[in-house]
């Protein structure tokens, strides 16, 4: 049976495979870039408020810094309790053109020792947890010549 | 210049774990500032109180709940709440209360009950909430922002664990002497080694934990504090309770990204550094003329990194301050004398009125063995979740 793929947040992330972007928007007045998206108005206090346009964010990063969560974080996020916890990465990356620094969680078999501040990373499709109807899809970085 | 406010009283309830309810812990630790300012409770004019969260309301009742407890006497109640900047925020309402002439006499306090665990946001389904995000899509909790922030350091600075470690190393010495602290052992650097990693490279003891406890002062004009015969007073010089300028680029709980700075250029000086500059402004004293700091050290790492935003040091120099000795006791800058979070563990609302507790004690050469020699003049900063600033400077 195949199950929904679903996105943890709808509108932060689209397309598949190499098309696969994080989305966010950009004022049409002062270019400023936000992300997560901002739909209201902008948020450059010395912008008069422009079209809030949804652009594609830069598919490439470079890390500014990682760690990991060696404990199981509290609810809302969807653990299985039953399940020995397994530490995930997290990695916050900086988009040079965009000039932002975006968090996420590592590709998984992704570990610390495997990163370093500076190192380029790409944003890739993964899932954030699973039940029986629906795969909850979200975004990872993993460093670029990893493959899947 | 802004006027000055006279500390005349302070108190605490001890921190701990001790499973009761956070009125219990702030109506005590009101007693004791009122009775440090040889005050009754029926002559305090206002009261202000620190909300938490986890008091079975949110903390708009909390400044109410503390009067009832008190005994009801119909004075002036407001409550605030800004996280782990409630505390300032409270004593930032007192002030303008009396410099305004509403009130003579003002009670601040904060207590807090806290929960076992990781810190989570409110219950229910929030979207639109970033503190409900990033736990949903991340798994976020405070000790991974606090492990991203000790990795960016030692990539960019060479700050290394064994310097976190003696952060701990530090404030475990003067958490030992101090009475209030809910730690109260001397903490080894090979016991912070051998301690868990929480968020690489993080160890549980370079973590601040989560605590009971309640802080109360009371301030009053400089005026009353003259009619009642107390001539040099500890003075409040300034409250910084500033917000970020946009584009704030320092990654900071609880968000998911940065602003970005793209279309503007980012100001020279970091949030956490322009919560220093608003205090010194207002104070009209700069980092040189302190005598301790209290600063909130939610990870090891963390309290280096407000060594360089409060001007102690050069950016980037915060562990070599620490290396030189300068934050020990005896050195040139002590930082943390009460023991910090890391011997109090943190009671959200109380420990920014603690903090204030601390310099007030110090200022008066009343710190007993944790006495700063001559202290003349201290800061606290802190930093509340979603950009609330937090600072106070205090002299005598
Ligand atoms: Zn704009």
């Amino acid at each position: 049976m195949s199950r929904t793929h679903t996105p943890v947040v709808e509108g932060w992330f689209a397309g598949q495979g190499d098309d696969f972007r994080l989305l966010g928007t950009r004022c049409a007045a002062c270019a400023s870039v936000f992300f997560p998206r901002e739909d209201g108005h902008c948020r450059n206090p010395r912008c008069p408020g422009g079209d809030l346009e949804e652009i594609p964010l830069s598919r490439r990063a470079r890390i500014w810094s990682y760690t990991d969560s060696r404990y199981r974080p509290p609810s809302p996020y969807v653990t299985n309790p039953e399940l020995p916890w397994e530490p995930y990465t997290l990695i916050a990356a900086e988009l040079e053109a965009e000039r932002i620094v975006v968090l996420g969680q590592a590709a998984p078999g992704i570990s610390v020792a495997d990163l370093a501040v500076g190192m380029e990373v790409e944003v890739v499709p993964g899932a954030l947890h699973e039940d029986t109807e629906t795969v909850w899809t979200t975004w990872h970085w993993r460093p670029t010549g990893v493959e899947a | 210049m802004t006027g000055e406010v006279a500390v005349l009283g302070a108190g605490m309830h001890p921190w701990g774990k001790w499973g009761r309810s956070f009125v219990e812990y702030g109506a005590a630790a009101a007693r004791a500032a009122l009775a440090d300012a040889g005050l009754e409770w029926r002559d305090v004019g206002s009261i202000v109180g620190a909300g938490t969260v986890r008091g079975g309301y949110p903390g708009y009742v909390a400044g109410a709940t503390f009067a009832k407890a008190l005994g009801w006497q119909g004075a002036r109640v407001a409550s605030v709440y800004a996280a782990c900047a409630s505390g300032a925020q409270a004593v930032d309402a007192a002030r303008a209360q009396i410099l305004s002439g509403l009130a003579d006499v003002v009670l601040v306090v904060g207590a807090d009950a806290a929960p076992k665990g990781f810190f989570r946001p409110a219950g229910g389904d929030r979207p639109d909430d970033p503190d409900w995000l990033r736990f949903r899509v991340l798994g976020a909790t405070n000790p991974t922002y606090f492990g991203l922030y000790a990795r960016r350091r030692m990539a960019v600075h060479g700050d290394t664990v064994e310097d976190f470690a003696q952060v701990k190393v530090k404030n475990s010495t003067m958490g030992a002497l101090n009475p209030y602290a809910r730690y109260r052992k001397r903490v080894t650097a090979e016991e912070v080694a051998a301690s868990a990693v929480v968020a690489e490279p993080l160890r549980l003891l370079d973590i601040c934990a989560t605590s009971d406890g309640g802080a109360a002062l009371v301030l009053s004009s400089m005026e009353f504090a003259r009619r009642r015969g107390v001539d040099r007073p500890v003075r409040i010089r300034a409250v910084s309770t500033v917000t970020p300028q946009y584009p704030n680029t320092v990654l900071d709980l609880p968000d998911i990204a940065t602003d970005s700075a793209v279309a503007v250029q980012p100001h020279p000086d970091t949030f956490r550094a322009s919560i220093a500059k608003a205090a010194y402004e207002e104070a009209d004293l700069g980092p040189e003329d302190l005598s301790l700091a209290e600063v909130y050290d939610l990870s090891t790492a963390l309290e280096l990194q407000w060594y360089e935003d409060l001007g102690l040091c050069a950016e980037g120099e915060g562990a070599k301050l620490l290396r030189e000795g300068a934050t020990s006791p005896g050195g040139r800058i002590p930082v943390n004398a009460s023991g910090g979070l890391a011997s109090f563990g943190e009671a959200v609302p109380a420990q920014a009125i603690a903090q204030v507790c601390e310099l007030t004690w110090q200022l008066r050469q009343q710190a007993g063995d944790r006495q700063v020699a001559g202290a003349r003049a201290g800061i606290t900063a802190n930093q509340g979740l979603f950009g609330h600033g937090s600072a106070v400077v205090a002299v005598r």
